[in-house]
């Protein structure tokens, strides 16, 4: 091999690199875990089935807005009868009223961070 | 047609997926055995290129001369166009790496419909291909929120910048709507130009279309048909923690998506696209130009027996001295 010393150097800074993953989830003990909610104690259904809102909450927020904001229509009716107002804090942070230990917990692990809260009011703490 | 072939493979490849995982359901094998495949062939591919490049001889300096060499003091010299040390060559292949610096010296040539001959500079390749790099790069390290816990504060910083117009929820990522723009811009660059057409192979366009197909598919995912991103995480952890684990909630999409990314990472070290590894060993720009300052010797060249004039002279000095022949010697 020509110029050995160097190509082995580079040879290992590309593996250290790229085996980051690795090495930073050992060194921080790191477990393939969710992260535990702390769901309503309340209430047992969300406004939409569980498996729905994980992975699409935020586009139920955004038809939110736009029918709050846009057309003016504030409300909408459950399928059980139930009426809810189409709001972000009035609404999702009425039942899930610990945002630290719901909306939080989850968005840190995904590294998520909703720019919503610069405007909305941001419930302080765990209020129960 | 040869674009056509590459893009029956890549056809070939969503079905295989699309019955394997979504049909048939083999999760654990499309979710955790590809991915480690395709990592492991991966690293041993790449590891095993540099190897074969390192062991070719390079035998004199290659330097491709774009400006004065160095010479003597008082003539200046183009130490980025024709560096002559290890610091000159630094920054040179700095530059290349991070800026594709010859890829801006890009020319074109064109007959005229009065049949002149033209080249001018056509700086679009350099651009896209800019484009397409950096925004490979942050979508790469923002994907390390997935393998890492926690989330290190660059990615989070990354997706603030990438995310920085605050478009439509989920927030739009720039770098989403560059990979898109540039790839089509590669790839309707070999379609629409004769000549590149012309020179374009399948693999020319397999490797665009596994890009795009990487690419579309994670972008469907993040703004159409959505994901569980708590399994997908669950799953990624699962796998740089050496404990995989398959939840079963993740969708097919996904599985689509890294199987895509599987069969980039395992074709990567065999096909064009190991110029990743490659530029950092090409002669021309890793190489001082000190031809004239230092000798280098041909690796290859047989031992050569070797008899001076001196010693020449040792052999016939009596003879050389009744001849009356001047000596060196004396
Ligand atoms: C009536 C009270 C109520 C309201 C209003 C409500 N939720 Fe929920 N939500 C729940 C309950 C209860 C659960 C847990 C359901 C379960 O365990 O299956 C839940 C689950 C969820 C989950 C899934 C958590 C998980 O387990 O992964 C998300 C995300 C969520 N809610 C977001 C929201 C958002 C966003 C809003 C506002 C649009 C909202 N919720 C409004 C009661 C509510
Ligand atoms: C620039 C400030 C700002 C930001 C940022 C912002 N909003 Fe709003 N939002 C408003 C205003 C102002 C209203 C109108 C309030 C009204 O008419 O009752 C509103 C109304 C809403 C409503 C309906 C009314 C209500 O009480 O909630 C929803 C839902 C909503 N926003 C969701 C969001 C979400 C989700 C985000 C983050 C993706 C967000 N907003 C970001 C300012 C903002
Ligand atoms: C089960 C985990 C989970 C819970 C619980 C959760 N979220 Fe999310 N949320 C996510 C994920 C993951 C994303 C990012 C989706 C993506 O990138 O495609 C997200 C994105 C969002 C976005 C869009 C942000 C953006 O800019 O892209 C908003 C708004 C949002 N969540 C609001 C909430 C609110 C409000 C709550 C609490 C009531 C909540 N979420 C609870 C997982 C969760
Ligand atoms: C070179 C490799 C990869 C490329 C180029 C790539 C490309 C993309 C792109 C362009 C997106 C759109 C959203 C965004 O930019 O964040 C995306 C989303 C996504 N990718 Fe990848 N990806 C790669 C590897 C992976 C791997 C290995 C995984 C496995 C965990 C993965 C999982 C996901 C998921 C879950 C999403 C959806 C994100 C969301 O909804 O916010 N990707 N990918």
């Amino acid at each position: 091999m020509y110029d050995g010393g160097k190509i082995i150097t580079g040879l290992l800074v590309f593996l250290i690199l790229v085996t980051v993953p690795v090495w930073f989830n050992a060194a921080t003990h790191a477990q393939a875990r969710a992260p535990q909610l702390k769901l309503p104690e309340g209430a047992t259904a969300c406004v939409e089935p569980t498996a729905e809102m994980r992975a699409t909450h935020m586009e139920l927020l955004n038809r939110w807005r736009n029918a709050a904001v846009r057309s003016d229509e504030r409300f909408f009716t459950m399928p059980d009868g139930k009426v809810y107002e189409k709001s972000l804090s009035l609404t999702c942070l009425k039942c899930h009223d610990n945002k630290e230990e719901f909306c939080d917990r989850c968005h840190n692990y995904l590294a998520v961070s909703p720019y919503c809260w610069d405007c909305h009011v941001e419930p302080k703490g765990g209020r129960s | 047609m040869r674009a056509l072939t590459a893009l029956l493979v890549v056809a070939v490849l969503l079905g295989v997926v699309w019955l394997g995982a979504g049909v048939a359901g083999w999760h654990a094998f499309f979710g955790v055995a590809v991915p480690y495949a395709a990592v492991l062939i991966f690293l041993i591919g790449i590891v095993w290129r540099v190897v074969t490049w390192a062991r070719s001889p390079v035998p004199f300096r290659i330097p491709t001369t774009c400006g004065q060499q160095r010479s003597l003091d008082w003539i200046p010299s183009s130490t980025l166009e024709n560096p002559h040390d290890g610091w000159g060559v630094t920054r040179r292949m700095a530059l290349e790496v991070l800026l594709f610096r010859s890829l801006f010296r890009n020319t074109r040539t064109e007959l005229t419909p009065t049949k002149r001959l033209v080249y001018e500079s056509d700086r679009y390749l350099w651009v896209a291909a800019l484009a397409f790099h950096w925004s490979f790069l942050v979508i790469f390290l923002r994907h390390l929120r997935f393998f890492l816990q926690p989330v290190p504060q660059l990615v989070t910083f990354l997706e603030s910048v990438d995310g920085f117009f605050q478009l439509a929820v989920p927030t739009l990522f720039l770098s989403d709507v560059l990979i898109l723009a540039a790839l089509l811009y590669l790839l309707g660059r070999r379609l629409l130009n004769r000549q590149l057409r012309y020179i374009s192979l399948p693999a020319d366009y397999f490797a665009l279309f596994l890009l795009l197909a990487v690419a579309i598919t994670g972008v469907l995912m993040r703004y159409v048909t959505k994901v569980d991103l708590v399994a997908a995480k669950e799953l990624a952890m699962g796998l740089v923690t050496f404990s995989p684990k398959v939840p079963t909630v993740i969708g097919t999409p996904f599985y689509i998506h890294i199987f895509f990314v599987s069969v980039l990472f395992a074709y990567f070290p065999f096909s064009k696209l190991t110029h990743m590894a490659g530029i950092f060993l090409s002669p021309t720009r890793n190489l001082a130009n000190n031809n004239r300052k230092r000798r280098h010797v041909n690796p290859w060249n047989p031992e050569v027996e070797v008899h001076t004039y001196a010693q020449w002279e040792e052999d016939f000095h009596d003879k050389l001295v009744a001849a009356g022949i001047p000596l060196d010697k004396e």
